[in-house]
């Protein structure tokens, strides 16, 4: 028996001393391997007789799981430890900056058109668009603009130059839509009353400055059924300045003016306070123009097909960028349109703020 | 338009203020555009007496005054050579702001004499061009009489005129308004006729009757012209106009008050005695080649091309001009000093010409602009008597008879009008006597009983067109405040949203292409013509004729030159690293039909360094931003072919191409932009760009339901075989991917290439292309030999186009 007990101080002695996972296997292999000293030891008890294998038997099986056992553990603390070691190996510095991403954005413009089009898709205002060349017709006759009349001058039309006719004679002048209006004429020209619709897209004026750029962007409103009145008009304009500003109110007035589309014509105006240099919405004692509206003309309607002692309603329009300006605070127009990447970050808006009812415009 | 409160006050009795004038105003559809108020700027000013007046001790120039002021007796230096004791002036006290100085007064010596204030001239107080002195006041007034009272400065309220309603371009048509407002009382208009005590001299003559129908026009002789009364001139002054004589400043008042233009001859200098009003003569040896036959040497001292269709008025038997008619005079017989006998004309001149002539000439007269807004055909011999009492008042001297050809423009017919309408239309409820009560106040005259009323618009409202005209003036007057706000009636929710299937993939490309990294902008729609040229456009039809700048004449046929150029800008910014797109329009022509939605990006990639050298990106980073977008649009991205080297001359021939569906059904170009083409816009390379048009992407088939086909997950394991093919080196990697996928199109779930090599192996002229094909069993598990029956299937499909496998 002393040789069992030499051998399993030997083993233990030799597991306690492998220090890797590949020295350890050796002395598993060495002990209880095919040719290993306690498989041998295991074979030997075959050609015991009865008695000697009663107590070599015990014996030598319990050396064999005992020393398994301690293989085993040895095991288990050498792999935390290589573990350990290779994760200490694999350390980087994670102060070294992310490969960089490109952060894009929405454009105020098209954030704000998106917020119009949340605010009157919940009123029931599909969206008509039409073409930015226009003709005369629809953007100036049917809308009730007399040839030659001094309220045409007032828009600094774009014109092209007039098509040839067939026998070479100057023949119709194309121009750009100083308006989008003439997307209420195509549209109701083209569909039958009732009719709920929004016009937005881009628009074109001789002017530039501050406030003022060739090409700006509208939205206009137009609804037309059996009863439409002045007052739909204000409950819808009101309505949509509450909702867009997001300021809880915003306190707005009507005041008559003149448009040759409509009649009556009225500009909104809202509140607002200028002091200290910075505009305000929704406090204050100035009045600040927002938009022009009114009833449409009932020569508009003619010109479209519609019988004015039958149907009536109103149209409104209003500036798409201006709107953006004034409520994010963008002080010059022509910044919109020049394409700055620093002004697009800065007054860019994130792809995943679309606007909705349910976490607000913006 | 500007007039001033007392002005305002001939015509209206009110006591109402400023303040108060303006809302009315405004909410009666007068816009006020700004209050200039010489009060807030005189605040500070204020009336004071100069007791005593002594040589400065240290100055010859210098006086140092004893001056009884508002804050008690001052001592004040002062350099002017009319300080005088006794003198009515006015004083400015430490502290004020000198508008005509630019400062603000601190107490500071004077040569060793503090002065404590300062006494003040016209100029100082910006109530002259020029002064010599301090200013010399009345004596009765009392110290500390405000400056602005003193010096009779008064509020101009200055308002836009909309162009319906030229009565407004007189102060009567303002009053008017105001008193139907309710703002005060319309105090009597009418004019009271003067007789004449000899037939008129001049015969007047109307030879184009639509350019003026009418022409009314008086002698007066005896007058003595000179520098009109201080009231007159006070009253011009105010409003900014240049006092002239009495005779000139008659007819600018009148204009102003009336909105009735006048014009004023000197008879001695007109050639015989006839006043004619004519067209233009087409003088047909000039009008060939569009020379004008005449000219006229204007009032402005500007010499003007008559031409044909311009209303002339001609003296000397109808040969000379000697004005435009309702635009301005001639010099040769205009009004001075030397005066004496005078033809007054107040004629009606056609709006639609005499704007014409004014765009023409340029020439932008208060009387063209009156006449190119209709003036008040009623009024044409009122406002010729009204001048005649001014001027014999003025001026003195005898009248003539009135002399008149032609008539005024027809009136306008009356409407039938059912008050109940105003109702209707505007919502506002308003009893029928309220809205009679309104129109009579504006002048309208009203007939008829309960709904069938017949209104007859005043001859001084051309504007009123129907029945809706008539609930505007209603309303208006009634007050927009008073308009009920009422909702919307319910109508049923559009089913699917409100937008087109292709507005909501402009929506849905805008939110994805921000979410890949680009930042959208708005460019201009329209480019320079020679840019346009570059990139297939500048046909004549999309040049505007009258465009802002010359660099921005033609309509874009493409927004990657807006976008490139941008991008340039900001690398000359020093901003080099760009990644933008833009959603908009782009044109082939002028129809509607021509016009398509481009969704445009591109990236000019210059991004730093970094520590992991991970580089810039290149054209396939583009292609697969295209690829994802076109995927979220819903295109049929398995259907699509890359067809490489057919896209348009501005990208590099080797590095882009066409999506389409067929050779006619073109999605998208992309790739990198040619190098001619960025030199030729000024930029530095390379920019990766993708152009798609929105209209070219095909719309979803509409379904009934929103449901989608059931969902069947294969129990299956997917497997993968890697093959290895060389190729010719010409032969198209998605040329190769289509033929291995179409080995077995139910079986291969996806072929993806995961090698490209050339080099030594592969022979001269090939290179080998390295497939994984991802199978995906659906019935059963694959056995070993279905597995080499599907390979052998995939190499005889890539032989078939030329593809060996590898050994």
């Amino acid at each position: 028996m002393t040789d069992l007990s030499t051998l399993e101080a030997e083993l233990s002695a030799q597991v306690g001393a492998a220090a890797d996972l590949a020295a350890l296997d050796a002395v598993r292999v060495a002990a209880l391997g095919k040719t290993g000293s306690i498989s041998n030891l295991l074979k030997s008890l075959g050609s015991m007789s009865p008695d000697e294998r009663k107590t070599a038997g015990p014996a030598i099986n319990g050396l064999r799981d005992r020393v398994a056992a301690l293989i085993n553990e040895r095991k288990t603390g050498l792999e935390a430890k290589a573990l350990e070691a290779q994760l200490q190996a694999e350390r980087v510095d994670l102060t070294l900056p992310a490969p960089a991403r490109r952060k894009g954005s929405v454009h105020p413009t098209m954030q704000v058109f998106d917020e119009l089009v949340a605010i009157f898709a919940e009123m029931g205002f599909a969206v008509a668009e039409g073409p930015d060349i226009e003709d005369d017709f629809h953007n100036f006759t049917a809308l009730n603009f007399p040839p030659k009349h001094p309220a045409r001058e007032m828009h600094d039309t774009f014109f092209f130059n007039p098509r040839k006719t067939e026998t070479g004679e100057d023949g119709e002048r194309m121009l750009l839509r100083t308006h989008t209006s003439p997307v209420q004429v195509r549209t109701m020209v083209s569909q039958k009353p009732p009719i709920r619709i929004i016009a937005p897209g881009r628009t074109y004026r001789k002017d530039s400055d501050q406030t003022h750029t060739p090409m700006f962007h509208q939205i206009e409103g137009l609804v037309i059924d059996r009863d439409i009145h002045m007052g739909h008009l204000k409950w819808t304009l009101q309505t949509l300045v509450a909702r867009f500003f997001e300021t809880g109110s915003v306190t707005a007035r009507f005041r008559p003016h003149h448009f040759p589309f409509t009649e009556p014509s009225a500009e909104m105006d809202i509140q607002c306070d200028r002091s200290g240099g910075e505009l305000k919405i929704g406090q204050g004692s100035d009045w600040l123009e927002i938009l022009g509206c009114g009833m449409v003309h009932p020569n508009v309607l003619r010109h479209c097909g519609i019988d004015p002692d039958e149907y009536q309603g109103f149209a409104f329009g209003l500036g798409v960028d201006r709107l953006a300006m004034l409520k994010y605070g963008v002080p010059d127009l022509r910044d919109m349109f020049a394409g700055d990447v620093r002004w697009l970050a800065h007054y860019g808006f994130s792809a995943f703020t679309a606007p909705n009812p349910a976490s607000g415009l913006s | 338009m500007k007039f001033t409160l007392s002005w305002l006050k001939d015509h209206l009795e009110t006591h109402a203020s400023v303040p108060g004038i303006v809302d009315a105003m405004t909410m009666a559809g007068l816009e006020v555009e700004a209050v200039i108020d010489p009060a807030t700027k005189l605040k500070a000013f204020t009336v004071a007496k100069i007791v005593e007046a002594v040589q400065h001790p240290n100055a010859d120039r210098l006086r140092v005054c004893q001056v009884d002021t508002i804050d008690g007796r001052k001592e004040i230096v002062c350099g002017a050579p009319n300080a005088r004791a006794g003198l009515t002036t006015v004083y400015a006290p430490i502290g004020a702001y000198v508008p005509g100085l630019g400062v603000t007064l601190v107490e500071k010596p004077v040569r060793g004499v503090v002065s404590n204030g300062m006494m003040c001239s016209a100029k100082e107080l910006e109530v002259a061009e020029e002064s010599e002195g301090i200013l010399e006041l009345d004596d009765s007034l009392a110290v500390g009489t405000p400056a602005a009272e003193a010096l009779a400065q008064e509020a101009v309220i200055d308002f836009e005129v909309t162009p319906n309603r030229p009565d407004w371009l007189g102060v009567a048509g303002i009053a008017r308004d105001l008193a139907a407002a309710g703002v005060g009382r319309l105090k009597d208009l009418s004019v009271k006729p003067v007789a004449g005590s000899f037939p008129c001299p001049i015969r007047i003559e109307i030879k184009a009757a639509d350019a003026c129908p009418m022409f009314a026009g008086r002698v007066i002789r005896g007058v003595k012209n000179g520098p009109s009364p201080e009231w007159l001139q006070q009253r011009l002054k105010a409003i900014g106009l240049r006092p002239i004589n009495a005779l000139v400043d008659v007819t600018n008042l009148i204009s102003y008050d009336r909105c009735r233009p006048l014009h004023v001859y000197d008879v001695d200098l007109l050639v015989g005695k006839t006043i004619q009003a004519r067209l233009g003569h087409a003088n047909a040896a000039h009008a060939a080649d569009g020379h004008a036959s005449e000219h006229l040497l204007a009032l402005d001292g500007k010499t003007y091309a008559i031409a044909k269709d311009m209303c002339v008025i001609a003296d000397a038997g109808g040969e000379r001009p000697v004005g435009l008619g309702g635009v301005m005079g001639g010099e040769s017989t205009g009004c001075s000093e030397s005066t004496t006998t005078v033809f007054v004309e107040s004629a009606w001149f056609d709006p639609i010409r005499t704007a014409q002539t004014s765009r023409t000439t340029g020439i932008t007269s208060d009387a063209a602009y009156r006449f190119a807004r209709g003036v008040d055909p009623g009024f044409v011999v009122d406002g010729l008597e009204l001048a005649t009492q001014l001027i014999l008042q003025l001026c003195g001297g005898e009248a003539s008879q009135v002399g008149v050809a032609g008539a005024p423009p027809a009136p306008l017919e009356p409407l039938a009008f059912d008050p109940a309408y105003v109702h209707r239309l505007s919502g506002l409820s308003i009893a029928r006597e309220g809205v009679l009560e309104i129109l009579t106040k504006l002048g309208f005259k009203a007939e008829g009983h309960g709904a069938t009323l017949t209104i007859t618009p005043p001859t001084w409202r051309r504007d009123i067109d129907g029945k809706a005209d008539l609930v505007e003036e209603v309303a208006r007057i009634a007050g927009f405040d008073n308009l009920p706000s009422t909702p919307l009636p319910e109508v049923p929710y559009p089913t699917g949203g409100v937008l087109t299937p292709r507005q909501a993939r402009a929506r849905a490309a805008r939110r994805a292409l921000a979410a890949f990294g680009f930042q959208e902008a708005v460019s201009w729609s329209f480019t320079a013509r020679k840019t346009a040229e570059l990139f297939g456009g500048g046909t004549d039809a999309l040049v505007l004729s009258n465009p802002i700048a010359a660099e921005l004449d033609c309509m874009r046929p493409s927004i990657l030159p807006n976008l490139i150029e941008a991008a340039g800008r900001n690398a000359n910014r020093g901003f080099d690293d760009a990644a933008l797109f833009e959603i908009g329009p782009v044109f082939a022509g002028d129809r509607p039909n021509d016009q398509r939605t481009a969704v445009t990006a591109i990236i000019a990639s210059h991004p730093a360094r970094t520590w992991d050298k991970s580089g810039a990106e290149d054209v396939f980073a583009i292609k697969g931003q295209l690829m994802t977008l076109l995927e979220e649009l819903g295109a049929p991205t398995a259907s699509l072919q890359v067809a490489q080297g057919s896209a348009s001359s501005w990208w590099h021939p080797g590095r882009s191409a066409r999506l389409q569906l067929g050779p006619k059904a073109v999605l998208a170009e992309f790739g990198q932009m040619h190098p001619a083409m960025l030199k030729a816009l000024d930029v530095e390379g390379p920019v990766y760009a993708f152009e798609l048009w929105l209209e070219a992407v095909p719309e979803p088939k509409k379904k009934a339901t929103k449901s989608r086909p059931a969902w069947r997950g294969s129990a299956l394991m997917p497997l993968s075989r890697d093959f290895a093919f060389v190729v010719p080196q010409d032969l198209a990697a998605g040329d190769l991917v289509r033929a291995v996928q179409g080995a077995d199109k139910a079986l291969i779930a996806a072929v993806r290439v995961f090698d490209l090599y050339q080099g030594p192996g592969v022979p001269e002229g090939s290179k080998s292309l390295a497939l994984e094909a991802a199978i995906q069993p659906s019935d059963q598990t694959l056995t070993d030999k279905d597995i080499e029956a599907l390979s052998a299937k995939i190499v005889a499909a890539a032989e078939k186009i030329g593809a060996k496998l590898r050994g």
